[in-house]
Formats: structure tokens, sequence, C-alpha cells
């Protein structure tokens, strides 16, 4: 099992291809020339033809190369001990200290039984009104964050993982800036949170196809901890990068491209990765928190629109705060029952107000004369977005609440606003 | 591992992700399942293509740790369902194993290689018989019932015998369990048969043991007013939604798969999150269904390949669900099958037709896909059955287009096959109207329950009220006369008050066919009159308050005093500024 073959035939981008027997579909190897070594996975198996992609890449790789079959396939060591660790995509220490000594795990192992999975019931509280009113965040939830390059994504998701209440944050991150991945580390460090945090970060210098591993070793040992009866909060920045590497790899596969150079499969992979998001019956869960770039600010463009139909919603961010439209928490029925009795309504109604309020505005920029109503609404637009929307607001949900009941009463008479009527008998504010 | 000698045996010669090339020796049939083996495991597959002495098979499992060389068994079966007593209030995988009973074995986790029987062993039913010895049958006839739940359970001679058989002999009334022999019968060739409580059937092939296809006219009411009223689905019919990530699809059919006036619903979670199944399955067991005043889960059955589980499985799943809703109108019940998302599925014969080298159509999508889901579709219809009773299969499937763009060859292949088409618009979601159905490019082919010309006034109210709200992004409120901005509040006033609809309240989230009747009268009899307004604002404000004191009338059970109260005072609110009643346009 573990004889060094020689003799690589193709180099073909960052996959080799040599003749073996006995190898397995997606074991690992291990590809050394000089001092240099790097793992490398099976992808395709051809009669004694077997394909490898090499995570270091191929760049300098001699045909005589010597490669070694490891018989299993990817794992990664897991302990309590991972705490405050940071490695980088093909889970080598980041952080200058040893190897962590520990029983290895697998990676990408199946999926969670339907049947064992419950009905999730914890709000997640974050203190920024635009998710914990309009779009609550819940325990197991997946949820992308869709922004345009140059909005303030990293500094939300590190204010998120600061405030959220979980056990342990593991942080992914996918062809991340190094400034970004030293911000991540510096923030949650200065707030004394990098103690209950596992860092997987591939940073943009490194090789793309180490950037393929980091969701999976996430998730990985993201799973371990909910299993330990932890709640576990997982950040993934950049899901774009990573489908650009799974692009990359397919391409150089010569696979079929179905929509933009994305392979086929574009979605089941992307999809067995947020579906580790789970509530577990009786131990703890996975919440998953990632961001996914849209170029050119294009919803339909292949990475966001796939992701849109996996996650249970999603946070659009643009002009620096969370937009109401689009923006979508599609478990908070689950949750915002409970809280208050108003909460439904009223942030039903507020959105739609918000809508009026800004076709109003495109009408009052037309230069048309303006209604009494469309007064209200404007002067309803401009407190929401001053009071709600702003990124700096942080509130507690009841006051948020509040809040948008004193909006409403500072805009419209309690019959126009279009609540019902037993609400605005109990919550409209007596002046 | 059991003895090798009597199987016919492979060897894999290539791994591809879920594709394996096999050697074989002795004949093998398309579409035969065969089994690959790693060490103790058995990973399920099926023949996709037979090539040069080569064949290659799609495995229902991943594929990590298979090695060339590696034998594989090929069954000699079509991939087959079970179908029998046992089947309703389940949970299966697109392979119909039973998801809780695997739960109970593997845990938390799906490993790969578990298979279990779709029907329970052990389960024991009660037989009563239903013919007598001599008695002349042809496939799809019943030799008895058992009970279950709340349907008398057909036990059926297979679908797929031809020809006439004699009953030999039938068991008495007995308590068995479904692998018992039931019934005996002769063939015109003479030789005897075995009938058991339960047969198998190959699930991409329609059952046809009917008399004849009738035309589905029966509206299936699903208590949501812009489907009964607006765009009717009807028994037996076919209809899909498509719409953008968002938009309400799966809210949809979770709403329809509670409401919708049918004997059972049978719901495919094709390649879409497990939190929404999840939330089927925990509740409906919980839920009363009003029509019976039993669990839901008693008329319920998941089939449930979200999508994480495997791709392969997930092509699987929509037949096998469809296959299942048949089983069940072949005793003479109404049957409703929900697919979500026929794109996923769609999606999977992509994936297989990109390993398998085929030359791509449209989006990479196989040539064949049009063809695939008009039969699909065509597997939906209301039946006349041997013994004259009727049964139907309505089958409702979401479609989930790139980028929420209708134009793409999913969308457009089932729009050429559907009877009815609720198109949900990002639009409609992003102003909170729920639910997000398109009114403008939304159609149905099917009657209506409320009258046509009504209907048809009303469509035409919607389109104009569009125009004039158009017209006034380009001329302003004021530019527009007060008649026509009179029509766009009314417009207004119909899509707000009856388009609309709270999903989440437990009236008016369920709004009967009655009720729609008798609300849909007096909406249109407002519309239809006439007002006078002194100014703009006023009219908006009236409008405004008729709209608030008809959701709160939305809101009012039926059957209470407040139901008339609410109207009543709707009505006196309206009557002070109408000028008569003369029809506009």
């Amino acid at each position: 099992m573990h004889t060094r073959y020689h003799g690589i035939e193709n180099i073909v981008g960052n996959v080799l291809m040599l003749r073996a027997e006995g190898v397995g579909n997606g074991d690992l190897a291990e590809v050394s020339y000089g001092d240099e070594r790097s793992l490398a996975q099976v992808i395709q198996l051809d009669g004694d033809q077997v394909f490898l992609q090499v995570f270091s890449g191929s760049r300098g790789i001699p045909t005589d190369a010597s490669v070694r079959f490891l018989g299993h396939g990817l794992q990664v060591p897991f302990s309590d001990d991972l705490l405050g660790r940071i490695f980088d995509g093909s889970g080598v220490p980041r952080d200058g200290r040893p190897e962590l000594d520990a029983e290895a795990v697998r990676v990408a192992g199946p999926s969670v039984n339907p049947a064992q999975r419950i009905i999730p019931r914890k709000m997640v509280r974050t203190g920024i009104p635009m998710i914990d009113v309009f779009n609550t965040l819940v325990q197991s939830q997946k949820l992308p964050i869709f922004s345009v390059a140059g909005e303030p994504y990293n500094p939300l998701l590190a204010r998120i993982a600061l405030q959220a209440e979980v056990d342990v944050i593991i942080l992914g991150g996918m062809g991340l800036k190094y400034d970004d991945y030293l911000y991540f580390r510096d923030t949650l460090e200065e707030a004394g949170s990098l103690s209950r945090s596992v860092m997987y970060v591939h940073t943009a210098a490194d090789p793309t196809v180490e950037c393929l591993f980091v969701p999976d070793l996430c998730l990985a040992v993201a799973e371990q901890f909910a299993l330990q009866n932890k709640e576990v909060l997982v950040l993934l920045t950049d899901m774009t990068n990573y489908a650009d590497a799974m692009k990359e790899i397919a391409i150089t596969m010569e696979k079929i491209p179905s929509n933009r150079g994305y392979p086929g499969d574009l979605y089941s992979q992307l999809a067995a990765r947020y579906e580790k998001a789970v509530d577990f019956d009786s131990a703890g869960s996975i919440t998953v928190l990632a961001v996914t770039s849209m170029p050119g600010d294009d919803v339909t463009h292949p990475v966001p629109d796939n992701t849109g139909y996996i996650t249970e919603g999603q946070f659009y961010l643009r002009n620096g705060r969370i937009e109401p439209f689009g923006s979508l928490s599609r478990l908070k029925q689950f949750v915002n029952g409970s809280t208050r009795e108003d909460h439904r309504k009223i942030m039903d109604r507020m959105i739609q107000l918000y809508a009026n309020s800004r076709s109003t505005e495109e009408k009052r920029a037309m230069g048309f004369r303006m209604t009494d109503w469309d007064h209200k609404l404007v002067t309803f637009g401009q407190l929401f977005e001053k009071r709600l929307m702003s990124l700096d607001v942080t509130l507690h949900l009841e006051d948020a609440l509040d809040t948008c009941w004193n909006i409403l009463a500072e805009s419209f008479e309690a019959d126009e606003c279009g609540m019902p009527s037993e609400l605005i008998e109990k919550f409209w504010p007596k002046k | 591992m059991t003895d090798d000698s009597t199987k016919n045996l492979g060897r894999i010669h290539g791994v591809n992700g879920n594709l394996i090339t096999v050697v074989f020796e002795n004949p093998v049939r398309q579409n035969e399942v065969g089994y690959a083996r790693l060490g103790e495991l058995l990973l399920k597959a099926e023949i996709v293509r037979v090539r040069a002495g080569k064949c290659w098979l799609q495995v229902f499992e991943d594929t990590v740790g298979l090695k060339v060389g590696d034998p594989v068994e090929f069954s000699g079966d079509l991939l087959s369902v079970e179908l029998g007593p046992g089947l309703l209030k389940s949970i299966y995988d697109g392979l119909q194993n039973p998801l809780p009973e695997l739960a109970e074995q593997a845990g938390f986790f799906l490993e790969r290689g578990q298979y279990i029987d779709g029907l329970n062993r052990n389960t024991q039913w009660d037989f009563t018989p239903s013919v007598q010895v001599g008695d002349l049958l042809k496939a799809g006839d019943a030799v008895g019932s058992v009970p279950e739940g709340m349907f008398t359970h057909r036990i059926m001679i297979p679908f797929g015998w031809k020809g006439q058989f004699t009953v030999k002999e039938i068991s008495e009334a007995c308590t068995c369990t479904v692998e018992k022999v039931v019934a005996k019968v002769e063939d015109s060739e003479g030789e005897l048969r075995e009938v058991k409580l339960y047969q198998n059937w190959p699930v991409k092939k329609a059952i046809t043991a009917f008399e004849e296809r009738l035309r589905p006219t029966e509206n299936m009411s699903t208590q949501v007013r812009i489907i009964d009223t607006f765009f009717p689905v009807a028994r037996g019919g076919t209809y899909c939604i498509p719409g953008p990530f968002g938009a309400g699809k799966t809210v949809l059919q979770q709403i329809t798969s509670r409401r919708a006036d049918v004997d059972i619903v049978i719901i495919a979670a094709c390649g879409e999150r497990a939190g929404e199944v999840v939330e089927t399955l925990r509740e409906f067991p919980e839920l009363e269904d009003p029509r019976t005043g039993r669990s839901l889960m008693e008329r319920t059955l998941i089939i449930c390949n979200t999508s994480s589980m495997p791709v392969a499985s997930r092509e699987a799943s929509v037949y096998t669900g469809v296959t299942l809703a048949e089983y069940y109108r072949q005793m003479g019940l109404n049957v409703l099958m929900l697919a979500d998302s026929t794109s996923r599925w769609a999606q999977a014969l992509r994936e297989l037709s990109g390993r398998l080298e085929e030359i791509p159509g449209e989006e990479a999508f196989p040539a064949y896909l049009e063809s695939v889901i008009a039969s699909f579709y065509e597997r939906a219809g209301v039946v006349r059955l041997n013994d004259g009773s009727t049964g139907s299969v309505t089958v409702g499937g979401t479609v989930s287009p790139a980028g929420g763009n209708f134009e793409e060859p999913v969308t457009q292949s089932t729009l050429k096959v559907v009877g009815a088409f609720h198109g949900l618009s990002r639009e409609r979601s992003d102003q909170r109207r729920y639910p997000a159905i398109d009114p403008m490019d939304s159609w149905s082919k099917y009657p209506s329950l409320v009258d046509e010309q009504m209907l048809k006034e009303a469509r035409t109210m919607l389109r104009d009220g569009r125009d004039v709200e158009n017209m006034m992004k380009v001329v302003g409120e004021e530019g527009t006369a007060l008649e026509d901005f009179i029509l766009f509040l009314k417009a207004e006033f119909l899509d707000e008050v009856y388009l609309q609809q709270d999903a989440y309240h437990d009236v008016d989230g369920a709004s009967s066919a009655e009720r729609q009747q008798h609300v849909f009268g007096i909406i249109h009899s407002i519309m239809s009159s006439d007002f006078s307004f002194p100014g703009k604002d006023q009219a908006r404000q009236e409008f405004q308050r008729w709209q608030q004191m008809s959701k709160d009338w939305n809101r009012t059970p039926m059957d209470s005093p407040e139901f008339a109260t609410a109207e009543a005072k709707l009505m006196d609110a309206v009557n002070a500024y109408r000028s008569g009643s003369g029809k506009e346009n």
C-alpha cells in the first residue's frame, strides 16, 4: 500500500497523472521531490491511470517526483486543543506552534439524516436591529452575506462573531487578503474571543487547491464540537473565491462548464457544505454565516444565485447597511412568534411602508408634486434609515420594536399606518 | 458475503465522481441495479450506459475509497419500489429507504451502503378478501383489502402482469404481514402465480393498469385565494411554480400540502434544504387534517432527498414519488404529488450527462431534458379504474430558475407541458405581497371556483390598474385623471385584500371555496361600482380605510357573527361613496 511511485505522465494545471494500482478514489498521497513535499488527493481513476490534485500546486514538480499513497482520505486532527489555533488550508499550523497530536477525524463525511434534525427554535441575538427585528438569525441557520467588493463585510462578520452568543467560533478564510486575516485575528484577540475560536485561513497568496479544503476542514471540526454539545458558529469568507477555485480545477479537468464557466455540480458542491449546518436532537448546533461577494453587484451571478437557493435566506450588504429588500431570514418565523406579539406584524408593515417611501423618493426625484401622504412616507423613510438601518445602531430586540412604533407615530396617524387595530391599541405610543 | 459463483459479477475499471466504469462478462440490462462492493459495504448503483464491453453505472452513494478491480454485483432488476400497505406516514429517501429506521441503525449520519426494506416486514395487517375462487381478474383488480389508517388499501393483482387470471386460492380474512401470499391465480398458460400484500414496480415506468384517462376538470381547492380563484389547479392536472429564491415557492407548497382538498399528499423534497423537510416531518404529526380531524401525517408520505444527499438518488426520488402516487390512485383516491424542486432534479441529470461526456444542450443541460420533463408530468391524470371508480394524480413542481430568469431550459420545458403556471416574482416578494404569484404573468387552463365573466373583469381591472400605475410613474399623480386614479386604487384594493393572504394566520391563511365565492362576489361588486370622491387624497384615504376593514374581515372566521358585522361595516363605508353600480369599461 505504501509503495512509492515514480514516473508522472501528465501534469495539467494542478492535476498529475501517473500509473498505479490498488488506489482508492479520494485517497491522499504525498508527492515529494528535493526538500519539497505536498499532499495530493485522488480525484479520478481510469484503469491504472490515477489522477491526483496537488494541494500546493504543480509548479516545479518534476516528472520523476516520488508519490506515496497514504491509503486514507482527507482527515483533520481534532481535540479541544484546537481552540485558539490558526491553520492554513491544508491543516498546517499558521501560528508557528507545533502540529496538533490528536485523533484524526474524517473530512467531508456523510450528511445528517433529515429524520434526526429538529426544528430550530433558538434565536441568536446580535444586537443589530436589521437582523434581530427584520431578519432574525436562528441557531443552525445557514446564511450568506451577499456583498459587493468594498463593502465592510469582514467587519460585519467580525462584529456578529463577537456579539453572538455561541460556544465556539470557527473561521474559514478563502482567498483572504493577508490584511484581512490579520484584522480577524487581532479583532478576535482583542475581544478575548480567540480562545474560543479556531481559524483555517487560506490567503490569496497560497496555492488555489488549498482553498478547496477550507470549508470542509472548518465544518468537520465544527461537527465534532457540535457533537460534544457545543453551539458552534462557522464564519466563512469568501465563498465566491471557493467557487472560483472549483471552477479552476473543473476547467483543468476538462469538465463541461454549465454557466459562466462554473461546473455543473456547483449547486451540489455548495449545498454539501452549507447543509452541514444543523441542530442536533440531543447535542449542539452548527450555524453558518458565509460571505459571498457578488461580482459586479449581480445577484444572478452563478455563485450568489446558487447560494440563495441553498441557504435559509440571505443578507444583502449595500451602501454600508443591511438592505431590507431582498434580505431574508427564512427561519425567523420559528422564533419571532414568541418574542413579542407585535414583532411579526410590525416587521412586515415597516418594510411595506419603507418600500412605498422609496418609490415616493423616486417620484420626488423626478420633480412630481408631493401629496400629504408622500411627505409622511418620506419622513418615515428617513427616520427608518437613521434609527434602524445604520450599521452603527446597537439595540436590544425589544428596544428596537419600540423604536419601530415611535417611528410610525412620528410619521403617521394611527388609522393610516396599516397595523391591526388591536396592536395599535396596545402599542401606539401615547403622547 | 455469500457465495459469489451464482452472482453476475463485474469489475471496476474506472471511477469518476459518482460514475464508475465496469467490465462485465455475463449479460447485463440497461438501467439494471448493481452494487459496488467496498469491503463489507455494498453501494447501490444503476447502469446508465453500455459501450464496448463496459458499462457505466451511476452510484447512489459517495464513491470515496472504491478501487479499480473492486467487484460489482449485478442484480438483474431495474430500480424498483415496493408497493403495499404501510407506505403512508413513511419518510423515505430517494431510493425508498425509511429514514427513521436508518437513524435507529446508524445514528445522526447517513452512512453509506445502508439499505432497509421500504415496507416493514413485521407490521401486521388485517386482510379481508373481496374475490372468490373462480373469479376472473386482470392487472390492477383487487383481491382484497387491508385498512391503512383512514383508507381502505386495495391489494391488487401486480400491475405488470398481462392477460386474464383465474383465482385458484384466496386467503380467508386474516392478520398477516406484507410477505403473506393471500391469493394464487392462474394465468392463460395455466401457470400459478402468487399475490402478496405488496408488489415491486420499476419507478421509471408509469402504471397503466386502468381503463382510460379522463380530462381533469374538477377544481382542487388549496384554500389559497389567488390560486383557487385566479389560477386554479384541477384534480389530475399539473402545475408549476417557478420563482427566484426567496419568493416563497416552498412556503406555498407547504401550505398546499396542508390544505389541498385531496386524499393523499406525497411530498418529494428533491435536492432542496433539509430544514424545510424537517418542518414537515416534525409538524405534520401534530397538525390536524381539517377534512378528517386526524393527524395530517396519516395522509402524507415524504420522499426526502435533500441537497446534501447523493445526487444520483435525487434523480430517482421524483420517480419514486410519482410511482407511489400512481399506486394510491389505483385505489380510487385523489393524490397530490409535490416536487420541490424539479430544477435540482434536472441538475442531477446535467451532472450525470456531463460525466458521461454527452454533447451538452443549452446551459449544459442534456438534449433529452425536455422529453424527460414532459414524460414525468404526463404521469399525472384522472383515470377511470377497472371497477369504474376514478382516481387522480395531481403533480405540482417548483422550478428554481438560475437568476430568477424564466427563459432558462428547465422553466421553458416545464411550461410546455403543465396546465397551470404560478410564476412568483421577486418584485412582489420584495414588497411582501404574499403569495408572490404574479397576477399578470401567471395562467391556468383549468376552471375557476368563481364565475368566469367576473374573473375576466377582475383580471382586466388588475391590468388596467397596472397601466395607470406605470403611467403615473411618468406623468405623476397630478397628471392622472381622478377616474384613472380610482381605477388604480381599485386594482390595489383587489390586490391587497384578495390576492394577498397571510399564510400564518389561522383564518386568513385558509380560505374555503365557499368563502372565496362569497368574498369575491363582494369585492367584485365594489370594483364594478362607480365612486365619487372630491379629490385624490380623499379617495386614497377611503380606499386605505376599506382595505383595513377588509383585512380585519379576512381575519374573522366565516361562521362567526363578527364576519357578518365586519362585512356590513365595510359595505356601509363603501356605500357612502357609491355613485351607482354600473359597470365601468
